[in-house]
């Protein structure tokens, strides 16, 4: 369990060693690449064009840590930002209340989903790819083939925002939203409780960790955290269509786990989703300054996520082979084969 | 096992009627409300539409049943029916038997490529297949170039093949496709009742660590799930192609969505090893029953559909997890807090493995 606890391994600090070493690979690429990225406002842009998607990594990995899948967040910051948008269009409900409301629609929706998942045991992988659909059915009935627009001037420039202080909003907002993340994951019991449950519910369950209700809570954060970002989404879009925000479950997923988050729940850090942030961002920059289409940046982002996960699969293997010096189960372990995806437990 | 195996039919059999009863009511009950509802029209574009999304559920349904998924199957029936259509534009005089055997071969190979990296290289299979559905719908698109196939450039008897009916009933055509469909869907149905390597995925999904146990090859079983299922997503591709005939770079978008729909609907269970092939025909046909009613009602819009899909597996998985608990007390408990169900997905080997780890770790 040791290995698992807040507290980082050997292992991932080197997987964080090995993420800011193929960082700085991607920037040296850019630079070479293009001499438009060393540029503050290319810099600022970075960030703006996904900070949807980083706040939801953040919550993303708190939930494949704690060994489930979210994959209808896409579809339910659809569903923020039509709730808004339909609100908006043909009700006179003031628009900060109906972004609360939207949030909370989001959040209603994870919570069907966790409920779902924790109480009625149904694998997270099938109920929220029922959810990728149907949410994403749900966005449609609302805004149906519409494209809605003519948000208030201050909600416009939310999204297209500039400046405070010195700093862009989306990079605070950044900044805010993984220190946050990585307190809250590192530093508190609430963190610890997602290793655990991650590493084995069973044993979390038999030590006092509510761990149906944490998983409730924890779709319901992610569902309504979605749903905000969706609205963040909107505003930056200008105008909110059916298929907004759609596919973007695969960056999000790319993201969190090249950031060294174990599928199998249990390890991971916030430095590493941190870093591997970074590194998505800085190479669909690049990819996008080298004139790549945006197709083909999706292909590659396909590719480093599998890679990510190999990568990570012979990390471990050679780093600790622990899986065949276990004491507790020396039978299964023989007869199991001999490739630990994951490390120690006990 | 063999007790648990003997008394699995026995829920496979009666979801597959629960199926069918449903499929008649809801036919019934939108016959009640919608005028001039069963016309011959309708019954064609309900079977053709069929066709294609019951082969591919069908394949799915292959690795499903090994306690995987494929979420690649749309952009495989993407590359094939374009792939293949582009060979029939070039070379007119191909076969059929050729062209159906360059899309299944082409379609497998893609398979191949799935199963190889989740088998061998022990990624779980969510994640592969969502790295190759971006992967392979990418190398499409880039290599169609943006060019589209129509149909005037490919031979006639492919155009015409959606139209060609093997016999009729009044206004109620038999065709060719969906009876192919359906041949294939009862031929595989009968194999992996009967056959030894049916029995054998069988095995490898509903316990992992056992068939290992029993001298199972679970990696060459994984790669064939994903190579079958690889195949009839090309078979699909051929059907989408000789359907629609104008194919674009993003044909096939979302099949995926609606083969695990139909799958899963059908009774396959995502936790592995039950369900049957023919069940997830049940399940292609109640959705695209639904699909194609729901829109005839004056109150609902064709904006409906997705939103009804969602719910429509939902129940699906909620009833086949309660039934599970109730029909078969033997299997392993799904119970939130007993074990966690987020990783029945994996690789079965590693899953295992965890699976045991797991339970060790709670006892001692």
């Amino acid at each position: 369990m040791t290995g698992a606890l807040g507290f980082l391994t050997r292992e991932d600090r080197r997987w964080e060693l090995l993420l800011f070493g193929i960082l700085i690979l991607t920037v040296i690429f850019n630079v070479t690449q293009s001499t438009n990225y060393v540029g503050v406002n290319n810099f600022i842009n970075l960030f703006e064009l996904s900070i949807e998607k980083i706040i939801i990594a953040v919550v993303m990995a708190f939930v494949i840590i704690s060994g489930e899948i979210d994959l209808s967040v896409a579809s339910v910051m659809g569903v923020g930002a039509c709730v808004v948008a339909a609100l908006h269009d043909s009700t006179s409900v003031p628009f900060v209340l109906a972004i609360v409301i939207a949030v909370g629609v989001g959040g209603l929706a994870g919570l069907v989903q966790g409920w779902c998942t924790a109480k009625l045991g149904v694998p997270s992988l099938v109920v929220t790819l029922a959810g990728l659909i149907g949410f994403r059915g749900l966005a449609r009935i609302l805004v149906e083939d519409r494209s809605i627009g003519d948000f208030p001037s201050w909600f416009d420039s939310l999204g297209q925002s500039g400046l405070i202080g010195p700093l862009p909003f989306s990079v605070i907002v950044f900044a805010a939203a993984i220190s946050f993340g990585g307190v809250l994951l590192g530093r508190t019991g609430l963190g610890r409780r997602a290793y655990v449950i991650g590493d084995n519910a069973e044993m979390a369950r038999f030590s006092g960790v509510d761990v149906v209700g944490y998983k409730i809570r924890l779709f319901a954060v992610s569902g309504a955290v979605a749903a905000f970002a969706g609205v963040l989404f909107a505003a930056r879009l200008g105008s909110v269509r059916g298929d907004l925000a759609s596919g973007f479950e695969l960056d999000i997923i790319t993201m969190v786990l090249l950031g060294g988050v174990s599928i199998f729940g249990g390890t991971g850090s916030m430095v590493g989703v941190f870093t591997s942030i970074l590194i998505v961002l800085n190479l669909r920059n690049g990819l996008g300054l080298a004139n790549v289409e945006a197709n083909t940046q999706t292909g590659i982002i396909g590719v480093i996520l599998i890679a990510s996960v190999v990568l990570r699969n012979t990390f471990d293997r050679f780093e600790t082979p622990a899986a065949e010096t276990d004491p507790v189960a020396p039978n299964q372990k023989t007869s199991a084969n001999q490739t630990p995806t994951r490390r120690e437990h006990e | 096992m063999t007790a648990t195996m003997m008394s699995r039919l026995g829920p496979d059999r009666i979801k597959e009627l629960t199926l069918a009863a449903t499929i008649f009511l809801s036919l019934v009950a939108f016959g009640l409300l919608i005028e001039e509802y069963f016309s011959g029209r309708f019954f064609n574009r309900i079977t053709l539409g069929v066709a294609i999304v019951a082969v591919v559920a069908a394949g799915q349904s292959l690795v499903i049943l090994t306690r995987n998924i494929d979420l690649s199957v749309g952009s495989i029936v993407g590359v094939s029916a374009y792939v293949t259509g582009q060979q029939l534009g070039e070379h007119p005089n191909m076969n059929v038997a050729v062209a159906i055997a360059f899309a299944v071969a082409l379609g497998a190979s893609l398979g191949l490529i799935n199963g190889l990296l989740v088998a061998v290289a022990r990624i779980p299979s969510i994640i592969v297949t969502l790295g190759t559905l971006a992967i392979y719908r990418t190398v499409l698109i880039d290599y169609g170039n943006a060019k589209t196939i129509t149909a005037d450039k490919l031979p006639s008897w492919l155009v015409d093949l959606p139209k060609s009916t093997l016999f009729s009933i009044g206004d109620y055509d038999l065709r060719f496709m969906f009876a192919l469909a359906i041949g294939m869907v009862l031929a595989l149905q009968l194999g992996m009742g009967r056959l030894r390597i049916g029995r054998q995925l069988y095995a490898l999904g509903s316990n992992p660590d056992a068939a290992r146990q029993a001298g199972l090859s679970i990696n060459r079983l994984t790669v064939l799930a994903f190579v079958g299922c690889g195949a009839l997503s090309g078979l699909g591709g051929f059907l989408f192609l000789a359907r629609f005939g104008t194919i674009t770079v993003t044909a096939g978008q979302g099949l995926e969505l609606q083969a695990i729909a139909a799958a899963v609907v059908g009774g396959v269970s995502t936790l592995g090893g039950a369900g049957t092939l023919v069940g997830a025909l049940f399940g292609a046909l109640l959705i695209e029953v639904l699909n194609q009613s729901l829109v005839r009602l004056p109150a609902v819009s064709e904006f409906w559909r997705d939103a009804v899909l969602g719910l429509l597996i939902l129940i699906a998985v909620i009833l086949d997890a309660v039934l599970a608990r109730r029909l078969n007390p033997g299997r392993p408990r799904i119970l939130a807090g007993t074990a966690s169900p987020g990783r029945d997905p994996a690789p079965p080997p590693a899953s295992a493995e965890q699976q045991a780890d797991s339970k060790t770790g709670g006892t001692a």
